[in-house]
């Protein structure tokens, strides 16, 4: 398969695409009913109800905390208006996996009316993506096919979505996955969304089409759906990049089809035509009522709105003159943001340095437990205490590093375990000389190397003298105790 | 013939059980005695010939639940020996329309498509009948998801017999409740009206219909029709248990975003306040009918039967006689709108609902090749479904198109706007007409043959013609009975007042109701009982 970067066509064209988002929401239950909404390696039909499975005469009634969350998301992406009074339509059609042969979504009348997102590039640059259309809707069953037979879990049917659709502003596959890697971190940010896209809670389908540089028309589109990773977008997106720029290259139309992705062989196959796509005869449900937003829910709902990870960023980049490196990394998941900040609010040092702790040592320690910051026994104020204590040479730099693992495994006092486990550096002169001695007697040949003008070997010694300190020893004192006796 | 202990009302028969003068399981035991008498057949889907017997009997009921009834009437009795409160319907015999589901039962809403659907659950208008004591003697026949104002078109036959001549029909789509209620099988039949279907029947069968408000009795276990009109309501014998029954089905519910939280009045205590003071309003347009002919649009008039009209200006003189005040030429200048705008908005909710019924997951499939998608959806369909329910699911179907949704389906709403602002015109207490209520006829003729209009859609339609003006604007509407025609057949007169005045429609009506106490008509029972 050749790539986009390898075709000689490439230059000429610029890609036009739009991405289509669902986003399944973490409410304890359903959109419609009081079933759990997240059914995960749940056995199927297990959580269902005659309402969630459409049985003659049941009626649905609104979850708030679906409102709640989907105005969250709404204000994160600077929308134009969250509209005082919205409406239910229904999408009628007919799928097995579909019980009432119509979704409850929205339509005319969405809960939010434009948007922006402003994507970081990793080099640096801003790219705002339009959000065209922002609503809730309930979510079908899953049919999997056995052989000629088809079976339905209706486990999912009612699972609260956000369908949020963008404009066509991303010009690459790159600018693809950034915008889906900026969107999970923001879902997990605002708490509504576990986002992961392998368990179907982020799902995208991406209108993709090509134009010759320069120009400024909207061609044919084609819609590939059924992508299940933010890496297998990229990849799809970049094939049928190329397949379009061969196409048009070779004199032919681009028809605007349906594509299917099969991850198993990385290629695209057309799924249907457009031309065949059903009328949905869209009316309002009668079986609900509006969605009010009163100005006070909203006001509330505001005031539950963190500050974004961008604009943390900016923040920590201005506020503790981090550099965006740092700051990027540290606002990469909100509680690790909250535990940088509550570790400088008790610190007195430079911001930096809890920066460097926490993304040399804490991060591995939280990637290794695979755990969220906010979930480590060692707080804040702890890491403050140790990074003090190191500062302050009460205890080594490497003896600072082993107390992050004895803090997090006991969640006790740093200073409690340095009195308790004698862990105190050594800087007393008489026992560092004494340990110094004892090191150069036992090493002449590395003394005759030092003498013979091989000074860098000092660093040696140093670490000598630190293993029988058993890391306690003062680090400086130790260099320069060295210097003076290895010139005898 | 004599009177039994299933002719008894409601609330006499809740009294006399509840202060142990009588037993449910005795009650029972009448009605189910009445239903042996006047039943006949049970209707059925494999239905074929149809013979001349089939026009002397009721079958009103597509099942009766004998061992649920008993089952309760016992409990009933039970408590009452125990010293426990059985609830205010306490051993009164309920039927309930084949359109709310109940746990256990098979819930068909008259179609074939749903003859073998058991219900795992039970509608919550239907759970407060039986919380409250009341028993249920089984789930009565209605057109094909209450589509049809004669119960000819369910998938279940023979028809309903109307009990007052049974070669004549009970009116519809509730025509099995008002049949049941009237021959004394049931003291109070759950129904719903969508466009007039507790009223009508009501009004061809001699009974009491009450539609609440929109909202006011919920829809969770209704078999949805047009959700947006669908309303569960009452028909008795008499006003006073039609106000008993209201205040057990009534009331808000977790299960209906669209059921009101506004607190229910007990309508009882003011029953019998009579009518002094109160206004009361006649409008030409619920005498003259105006309608566009279906065919050529242009607007026809024709007057109401004068038999009925008769009725409907002597009840105007018996409630100025109790001190009300009577106002006429009420302008309703909308009402001519109201049965095509009830075509389009009912048929694409109707469309809509119908989608679930594909045969995936309930009630009938087409015994076919499951493979192929299509062909199990369209087979289920073609053979589930009946003439009417495809006829509406067509036209549904055809007026929510894309290109088509705004022409129609959106301008009827705005219809439907204007034809709730002539009740709220003539309502408002700050307005010219500061009415009560409004007084007419509830249907423009009496009932009528067995086949004589099944067949012809929009002829049927019109029969909803004066109460589906109060569907649109969803105010509540009572039908009482106000006397009989040349035929011997019961002629209805009804009252549709503001929002949630259900209270002031029952106070009026019984007003009425005692008014005609001695009235020559009130003696004359129906033809089928007569006979026994």
């Amino acid at each position: 398969m050749m790539t986009v970067k390898e075709d000689l066509g490439m230059s000429k064209y610029e890609s036009i695409i739009g991405l289509e988002t669902h986003i399944q929401l973490n409410t304890h239950s359903k959109i419609f009913c009081g079933c759990k909404a997240d059914s995960w390696k749940e056995p199927p039909n297990t959580n269902i109800c005659p309402v969630c499975t459409g049985l003659p005469g049941v009626l649905p009634t609104l979850n708030e905390a679906v409102v709640e969350k989907a105005v969250l998301l709404a204000l994160a992406m600077h929308v134009d208006a969250i509209q005082a009074e919205s409406y239910f339509a229904r999408k009628n059609y007919f799928y097995p996996d579909l019980p009432k042969g119509y979704q409850i979504s929205q339509y005319d009348e969405p809960l939010a009316l434009g948007g922006t997102m402003d994507l970081s590039m990793p080099d640096g640059e801003l790219v705002r993506v339009r959000i065209d259309k922002l609503h809730v809707e309930e979510d079908a069953g899953k049919t999997v096919h056995q052989g000629n037979r088809r079976l339905i879990d209706f486990n999912r049917c009612g699972v609260p979505l956000v369908e949020m659709v963008t404009g066509p502003d991303l010009r690459s596959a790159d600018e693809a996955a950034q915008y889906l890697i900026r969107l999970r971190q923001l879902l997990r940010w605002l708490g509504i969304s576990e986002a992961d896209m392998e368990r179907g809670q982020l799902r995208c389908d991406a209108n993709v089409s090509i134009r010759l540089k320069g120009t400024e028309e909207l061609n044919p589109k084609t819609e590939i759906k059924n992508v299940n990773s933010i890496e297998n977008v990229r990849s799809a997106i970049e094939a049928e990049i190329s397949r379009q720029i061969r196409e048009v290259e070779s004199g032919n139309e681009i028809e605007a089809w349906t594509l299917n992705w099969d991850e198993d062989s990385s290629t695209l196959s057309k799924m249907r035509s457009k031309e065949t796509e059903a009328d949905y005869r869209y009316f309002r449900e009668p079986d609900l009522l509006p969605i009010r937003i009163s100005k006070a829910w909203l006001d509330e709902m505001k005031s539950n709105l963190p500050e974004l990870p961008l604009e943390r960023r900016s923040r920590f980049i201005k506020e503790y003159s981090l550099p965006l490196y740092d700051a990027e990394i540290l606002t990469e998941e909100r509680s690790l943001a909250d535990y940088f900040e509550e570790t400088v609010s008790v610190y007195t040092g430079e911001p930096k340095s809890v920066s460097n702790w926490l993304m040399n040592d804490v991060l591995r320690m939280i990637r290794d437990l695979g755990i969220f910051a906010s979930e480590l026994k060692m707080r804040p104020h702890h890491l403050a205490k140790i990074i003090q204590l190191v500062d302050s040479r009460s205890i080594t730099n490497s003896t600072g590093k082993a107390l992050l693992d004895k803090v997090q495994e006991s969640g006790r006092n740093p200073d409690e375990i340095v009195e308790e486990e004698g862990l105190a550096q050594v800087s007393d002169e008489d026992t560092l000389k004494l340990l110094v001695k004892g090191v150069i007697d036992a090493n002449p040949e590395q003394v005759e190397v030092y003498r013979g003008g091989k000074v860098t070997i000092i660093g040696w010694f140093v670490g000598q003298v630190m293993r029988e300190s058993k890391g306690k020893a003062d680090a400086q004192r130790t260099r320069a105790i060295l210097e003076e006796f290895l010139k005898e | 013939m004599s009177e039994q202990l299933c002719d008894l009302p409601a609330f006499v028969v809740a009294q006399k059980v509840r202060s142990g003068e009588l037993k449910a399981t005795e009650v029972l035991e009448s009605v189910l005695t009445r239903m042996d008498q006047v039943e006949g057949k049970t209707p059925s889907s494999s239905y074929e010939r149809f013979e001349e017997a089939d026009l002397e009997k009721v079958h009103a009921f597509v099942t009766i639940t004998r061992d649920r009834a008993w089952s309760q009437a016992e409990a009933v009795d039970q408590a009452i020996r125990a010293g426990q409160d059985p609830g205010p319907l306490a051993g009164v015999p309920v039927s309930i329309k084949d359109i709310f589901c109940v746990k256990g039962t098979p819930s068909t809403a008259g179609s074939k498509i749903l003859e073998s659907f058991i219900s795992p659950y039970t509608a919550t208008p239907a759970v407060r009948l039986e919380q409250a004591g009341a028993v249920m003697v089984g789930k009565v026949n209605l057109d094909e998801f209450a589509f049809g104002s004669s119960n000819e078109a369910s998938a279940f036959l023979p028809p309903v017999g109307n009990p007052w001549n049974p070669a004549y029909v009970p009116g519809g789509s509730s025509g099995g409740s008002a049949a049941s209620v009237a021959a004394g099988e049931a003291a109070i039949s759950l129904g719903t009206d969508t466009a007039g279907s507790i009223r009508q029947p009501a009004a061809f069968c001699g009974v009491v219909g009450l539609k609440p408000t929109y909202g006011r009795v919920s829809r969770y276990g209704l078999i949805a029709f047009a959700s947006s009109l669908d309303c569960p309501g009452t028909i008795t014998r008499n006003v006073t248990d039609a106000a008993h029954a209201l205040n057990v089905i009534a009331g808000e519910d977790p299960y209906d975003a669209t059921a009101v939280k506004i607190p229910v009045e007990d309508p009882v205590p003011r029953l019998e306040a009579g009518v002094k003071g109160m206004r009361i309003g006649l409008s030409p347009d619920y005498f003259q009918l105006k309608y566009p002919d279906p065919e050529s649009g242009e607007l026809r008039e024709q007057a109401i039967s004068k038999e009925i009209a008769d009725e409907v200006y002597r009840a105007a003189d018996y409630l100025s006689g109790a001190g009300a005040e009577i106002i006429e030429d009420v302008p309703m200048p909308n009402t001519r709108f109201g049965i095509p705008v009830y075509f389009v908005i009912s048929r694409v909710e109707a469309a809509s609902n119908l989608h679930r019924y594909d045969g995936v997951k309930y009630g009938y499939r087409f015994p076919g090749d499951e493979e192929d998608l299509r062909q199990l959806y369209r087979e289920t369909r073609a053979e589930g479904f009946g003439t009417q329910v495809k006829l509406r699911i067509l036209m549904g179907m055809y007026v929510s198109a894309q290109q088509y949704e705004k022409g129609y389906y959106e301008q009827a709403l705005k219809v439907r706007t204007l034809i709730r602002q002539d009740f709220s015109r003539i309502f408002d207490q700050e307005g010219e007409y500061k009415l009560d209520c409004l007084l007419t006829a509830t249907t423009p003729t009496a009932a009528f043959k067995i086949g004589e209009v099944y067949g012809d859609t929009v002829l049927m339609q019109y029969a909803d013609l004066l109460t589906v003006p109060c569907n649109h604007a969803g105010i509540p509407g009572l039908s009482i009975p106000a006397g009989l025609n040349g035929e011997g057949l019961p002629i209805g007169i009804q009252f549709l007042g503001p929002d949630f005045s259900e209270a002031s429609l029952l106070q009026v009506g019984r007003t009425i109701e005692m008014l005609t106490e001695d009235a020559e008509w009130r003696k004359i029972k129906p033809q089928i009982l007569e006979t026994l």
